[in-house]
Order: structure tokens, then C-alpha cells, then sequence
């Protein structure tokens, strides 16, 4: 998963090849090795500094709060993170075309009534229900802006209003919260687990490395990439950039849906009030995981590193008591701005070296 | 503005209605004519000064919003963190109370400042996507208000401040009074004088803007102090007109308002224009849209998917102009 992303990696290589058999002469490949190796930290320090970061903040608590490093903590945290997860998992495919899905937080929501809604009618009813309404989400989205051409913002801004109203409309304006029945499968999905890790967790994790593969291993993800990074050269190579538009962003409302289905396992009722704002931690998640707004570069990893290292905060400013839940924000906040300066001058510094 | 002169002349009045960069250039007002007409005939007790008063105060705070926001917008940025300043700025201001109210303000309107000094460095001098910039503040920003404030929600009992949010002049209120002598500031801005020339030449095309000489970062920095000003004092009139400072819930989803407004007013996120006018009409539309459902008992879900399907259509026929 770590070794290709085709634009960056490829063009480095070139240089440092092509001219010792042509020229033969010795500084030729010497001044471009060095660039090579700094770049290659650069690039490696960018797409592994936030797992660096995370580690490292993982270490420092687990010494300071014994109460940190223990596995019930853990097992909450994860099953925490794990909602999050699967949205920005979406959300990063989406980033990497260039776009953005603003709309995932009322829809992770909707997906969440709409489980609970259909949970009395049995397992599958209660998760085919959310995926067929949020996937149709995902593709009016994509068909708005694929085949209609009107920017990612906005068109996702207003289908963040729609779903919400929906959601609104469907439970009485938020006055009736639909129970998912006791002791039903949908429910052991979202509380039960394997070791004490919930499923979801492990969820999360299938669907990170499907992801991965997909993203890496397949011409759609190499698609993905390539419209991302130019989509009028992506359209002269021949390839679906409108399809793929659509595909994401249908996949981006899907995996809002399931996560907000798993949520409502969880909670045992589908909470109306949830998922407002978590666009944008989808998205900080995205971003402290390097994956570029621009398009065309990014990892799925990185976007679980990403979670991950904001649910530990989070977790963090809880144990330490005296501070109140505020602190979290400020510090997300300003891991933000840290993570994406360095991100843009590492950037910087790779391409013009 | 421009693209109208290269358009020919409609031979009959009525085929410029066929002319979808008509609808985006006037779309607004005759949605706003017709919303008000449709009131006029079905909606009892609208169309009286103190219905339309009621709707103007709840509307200006999201008008001196969106005015920052529309200048930003010009300059193919976005501001996400407006709905952050405004409670920032509510959570300063009973801090500096007691010193006064001048002192208060200063201080709440320089926090405002502060907030688009940051995003503005962000985007100009390092080189940061406008939405990723301001995110970080979105994030933070509400925090540390709640920090400020200890999370708490604060009576004001400052009867100088109270009276800027309930007081009126000439029978209008000051809140509206002051969004309008604002909407009038910023639309002088932008047509005439240098920086709103130089705003506009940015969001068009920002290497050619720096080719030419303009000075991009300093105006960039500008632009998002200015709109970080505006949002901290819509905080403030929120917060005078509120009683009580309350900076965990004030502003929340007031950045996708300001958008709202801006978008339906015919300003293109792409930048190289602000439609001040349009964005005031823009805001007012959906204040009004509101207003008109919950008047005809429609609840609040169905106000949410109509102003969805309005975004739709405003960008679809802004749309069509662009591609041609």
C-alpha cells in the first residue's frame, strides 16, 4: 500500500536512469542521485509523518497516563474512531479525485435512522435500507457534478441541507427516535465484537484494507489518481472521468450510510442529532493524513492515521480531567495547521529541488 | 457585469426570458419579487412593518457575513471559519465589559481581525488551500472560545450593548441599519476604489494579478481580515440582540448560511466577481423562503430541502453561462 503513488514516485526515478547510458559521464547521475534521496525522505516524511506523529504521541501517553495504555481504553477509543473512520475512508477516495463530499455528515446520519427505522424487519433490511437511500445520495451527487458540471462545494453543500431535511421529515422534525429491537443480529453488529474489539472496528479495518487494494492494485483507483491530478488530461487519455466521478461519490454516500448504520447498531436507537460537522473532521482526518485538497496524491492509510491520531487526542484531553472537552478542538485545530504547513513546505521543497 | 456587453441585444422583450445568464444576472430579485407577491396575496399578516422588521434583524447578521464571504469568494477563496469568529467574538466581549463598551468592541473586533490575519497568512504566504486554511480555525476557533468562556453561557447586562441589538432609528432597527450601511460600504469597495479593482483582477486570475504587479498577498491578507472583522461584529450584534453570550451554539452552520446567500446571489465560487447587491437579495431570499413555509405551517425539514433544491438551481443556471 506504501510503495506507489504514481505521481510522485515516477518522474524522480527517470532522471537518475536515462543519463548514464547516454551520456556515460560520472556527475550526471551523481547530482541527481542526492536530489533523489531527499526527495524520497521528503516523500517518505510526509507519508509517514503522521504515523510518526501518532506513535509518538501514543508512546509519550501510555508514560505519562497509566490509565492510557490499557486495552479496555483502547477498545473504546477504536470502536470511537471507527464511524469516522469509515466515512473519511470515502471521503480520502473523493479527495483524490479533486473533489469534496460535504455531505457525509447528514447522510451518515439519515443512514443511521434509516437502520434503526428498518431494524425491526431483520438484519438485512436494517443495512440494505441505508445503503440503497445513502448510495442514491452519493450518486445524485456525482451525476451533479460529473454530468452537469457544477462544482464538488456546492452541489454537496445542498445535498447536506437535503438529507438533513429528510432525516427532519422522516422522524416528525427529530421528535421520534426510531429503537433498534434488543438482542437482534443488526444490534450484536454493533455492540458485539471479536477479543472485545467491537465490529465495527474490525469493519473499519476491512474496509481500509479494501481500500488500500482498491486504490492501489486497481485501474479504477489508478483512475481515481489520474483524474484527480488533471481530469482534462485524464479525458484525452480516453479514461471515464465521468463515470469514476460518479462511482466515487456513490461510494463516498455508501460508506457514509453503512457507518451510520453500524452507529445506530451501536446506540441501539437511530440518533437524529448526530453527524452534524462530521464533514469536516472527515475531512481534517483526510488532510493530516496527507492526502492533498488539490487531487491526485494521497493514501488510505494515512486517513486511518489521520482518525486515529484525532480520536487520541480526544481521548487524551478526557484523561487529563482539568481540562475541559473544549481543549480537544483547539488542540485538533492546531495539529491542523501544524500537519498541513509542514505538509506545504515539504511540498515545496520536493518539487523544487 | 461585462459578459452582458458581448451579449447582442434580445430583438423582443421576451426572448431575453429564454437567456439563462438573464435568470442569473436578475434570478434573484424576481425570486425575491415573487416570494414577497405570493406573501402579499396568500400569507395573512405579512406584509406588516412588523412581520418584515421581525425577518430583516434575523437576516442581517447573515448579510454582514455574507458580505465578507462574498469579498472572499471573489478571490476564489472560502471562509469556513465565520461561524468560529462570531463566537470568539462573543465569548471576548463580556470578558472587556467592564471596561466599557468601546474597549469591549475593540477588543471582540480585533480577535475578528486576528482570526483573518491567520487564515489570510495561511493562504497567501504559505501557499494553503483556502477550505484547509480555514478549516483549522473552523476547528479551533470554537474551542477556544469555549475555553474564554469556560464553556458557560454569559447574561449581558450591559445596557449600552443591549441597546445596539433592540434599539432602533427612525423606526429601523440598528442591527438592520447597520447591515445596510455595510452592504452600501462594501459594494463602494468593491467598484470603487483599488482594492476592491484589485480583489476582483485576484480572484480572475491570480498569476496574471501577480504578473501585473498587484500586490496579491497583501490584498489576500485584506480580504480575510476584513471578512473575519465582519464576522466577529455579526457576533456581536447576535450576541447584543441575544442577551446573553453563548459561544457554544452562536453561529453554528453560519458559514454554510453565508455561502448560501452568496451563491444564490450569482457570485461563482470560481471568483472574478462579488455581487454585493446579489448577495444581500441572496440572503434575504432565504430568510424569506423560511419565513414563508413556517408561516404556512411547513416545518422546518422542508424549509432545509428547498433551500437545497434553490442552491441547485442557482449554481445550474450560473453553470450554463460559464460553459459558454
Amino acid at each position: 500500500m506504501n510503495e506507489t503513488t504514481p505521481a510522485p514516485g515516477s518522474p524522480v526515478r527517470t532522471p537518475v536512469q536515462t543519463p548514464a547510458p547516454a551520456g556515460g559521464s560520472a556527475p550526471g547521475p551523481a547530482r541527481a542521485a542526492e536530489p533523489a534521496v531527499k526527495q524520497r525522505v521528503a516523500e517518505l516524511v510526509q507519508r509517514q509523518g503522521v504515523l510518526a506523529v501518532l506513535l509518538t504521541v501514543v508512546l509519550v501517553a501510555s508514560f505519562v497516563y497509566p490509565t492510557f495504555a490499557t486495552l479496555d481504553n483502547a477498545r473504546g477509543m477504536t470502536v470511537q474512531a471507527s464511524f469516522l473512520a469509515v466515512v473519511a475512508l470515502g471521503m480520502t477516495l473523493v479527495i483524490i479525485t479533486g473533489g469534496i463530499d460535504l455531505s457525509v455528515g447528514s447522510v451518515f446520519a439519515l443512514g443511521g435512522v434509516l437502520a434503526a427505522w428498518a431494524s425491526p424487519w431483520g438484519f438485512f433490511p436494517a443495512l440494505l435500507v441505508p445503503l440503497v437511500v445513502c448510495g442514491a445520495f452519493g450518486l445524485l451527487n456525482g451525476v451533479l457534478i460529473a454530468r452537469a458540471g457544477m462544482a464538488p462545494f456546492i452541489v454537496t453543500l445542498a445535498t447536506l441541507l437535503a438529507a438533513r431535511g429528510i432525516l427532519l421529515a422522516f422522524t416528525d422534525e427529530g421528535a421520534t427516535t426510531y429503537l433498534v429491537p434488543k438482542d437482534s443480529a443488526f444490534a450484536e453488529l454493533g455492540q458485539g465484537g471479536v477479543w472485545g474489539f467491537g465490529h465495527p472496528v474490525l469493519i473499519a479495518l476491512a474496509l481500509f484494507g479494501a481500500g488500500g487494494l482498491l486504490l492501489q492494485r486497481t485501474s479504477f483507483g489508478q483512475t481515481l489518481f489520474a483524474v484527480g491530478g488533471s481530469a482534462d488530461a485524464a479525458t484525452l487519455m480516453g479514461l471515464p472521468v465521468a463515470r469514476t466521478k460518479i462511482l466515487v461519490y456513490t461510494l463516498s454516500g455508501l460508506l457514509a450510510g453503512l457507518a451510520g448504520a453500524l452507529s445506530a447498531a451501536r446506540l441501539s436507537s437511530g440518533v437524529t442529532i448526530v453527524g452534524v460537522g462530521m464533514e469536516l473532521d472527515a475531512i481534517s482526518a483526510v488532510v493530516i493524513g496527507g492526502t492533498l485538497l488539490v487531487g491526485g496524491a494521497g493514501s488510505v492509510s494515512g486517513t486511518l492515521w489521520g482518525v486515529l491520531l484525532l480520536a487520541v487526542i480526544q481521548n487524551l484531553i478526557n484523561q487529563i480531567g482539568s481540562l475541559n472537552s473544549s481543549y480537544q478542538s483547539v488542540v485538533s485545530g492546531g495539529f491542523l495547521i501544524v500537519v498541513v504547513v509542514a505538509q506545504r513546505y515539504l511540498a515545496r521543497s520536493r518539487r523544487t529541488t | 457585469m461585462t459578459a452582458q456587453a458581448t451579449l447582442s441585444p434580445p430583438a423582443r422583450p421576451l426572448a431575453r426570458l429564454r437567456d439563462p445568464a438573464w435568470y442569473q444576472e436578475y434570478g434573484v430579485y424576481v425570486a425575491v419579487a415573487v416570494l414577497l407577491l405570493f406573501n402579499a396575496l396568500f400569507t395573512e399578516h405579512f406584509m406588516t412593518a412588523g412581520n418584515l422588521r421581525t425577518q430583516l434583524v434575523q437576516v442581517a447578521p447573515v448579510v454582514i457575513v455574507a458580505l465578507g464571504m462574498a469579498l472572499v469568494i471573489g478571490t476564489e477563496g472560502i471562509d469556513l471559519s465565520v461561524g468560529s469568529t462570531m463566537a470568539l467574538a462573543a465569548a471576548f466581549l463580556p470578558l472587556y465589559l467592564g471596561y466599557g463598551l468601546v474597549p469591549a468592541l475593540v477588543v471582540s473586533l480585533l480577535a475578528g481581525a486576528a482570526v483573518g490575519a491567520v487564515n489570510g497568512t495561511l493562504v497567501s504566504l504559505v501557499g494553503l488551500q483556502p477550505i484547509v486554511a480555514t478549516l483549522a480555525l473552523f476547528v479551533g476557533g470554537r474551542g477556544l472560545a469555549l475555553v474564554m468562556a469556560d464553556g458557560q453561557l454569559k447574561q449581558i447586562v450591559n445596557p449600552d450593548l443591549l441597546a445596539l441589538g433592540t434599539g432602533s432609528f427612525l423606526g429601523v432597527p440598528l442591527v438592520v441599519l447597520i447591515a445596510g450601511v455595510l452592504a452600501v460600504a462594501v459594494a463602494f469597495l468593491v467598484r470603487r476604489t483599488t482594492f476592491g479593482r484589485q480583489v476582483v483582477a485576484i480572484g480572475g486570475n491570480r498569476p496574471a494579478a501577480a504578473l501585473a504587479g498587484l500586490p496579491v498577498r497583501r490584498v489576500l491578507i485584506g480580504v480575510y481580515v476584513l471578512c473575519g472583522v465582519l464576522a466577529a461584529l455579526a457576533g456581536i450584534l447576535a450576541t447584543a440582540r441575544l442577551t446573553a453570550s453563548d459561544p457554544s451554539s452562536l453561529g453554528t452552520l453560519m458559514e454554510l448560511s453565508a455561502i448560501t446567500a452568496v451563491v444564490v446571489g450569482g457570485t461563482p465560487l470560481s471568483g472574478g466577481s462579488v455581487r454585493v447587491l446579489g448577495t444581500v437579495a441572496g440572503a434575504l431570499l432565504m430568510q424569506l423562503l423560511r419565513a414563508t413555509l413556517v408561516k404556512h405551517d411547513l416545518p422546518d425539514s422542508t424549509a432545509q430541502i428547498a433551500q437545497a433544491a434553490i442552491i441547485i438551481a442557482a449554481v445550474y443556471v450560473a453553470r450554463e453561462r460559464r460553459s459558454r
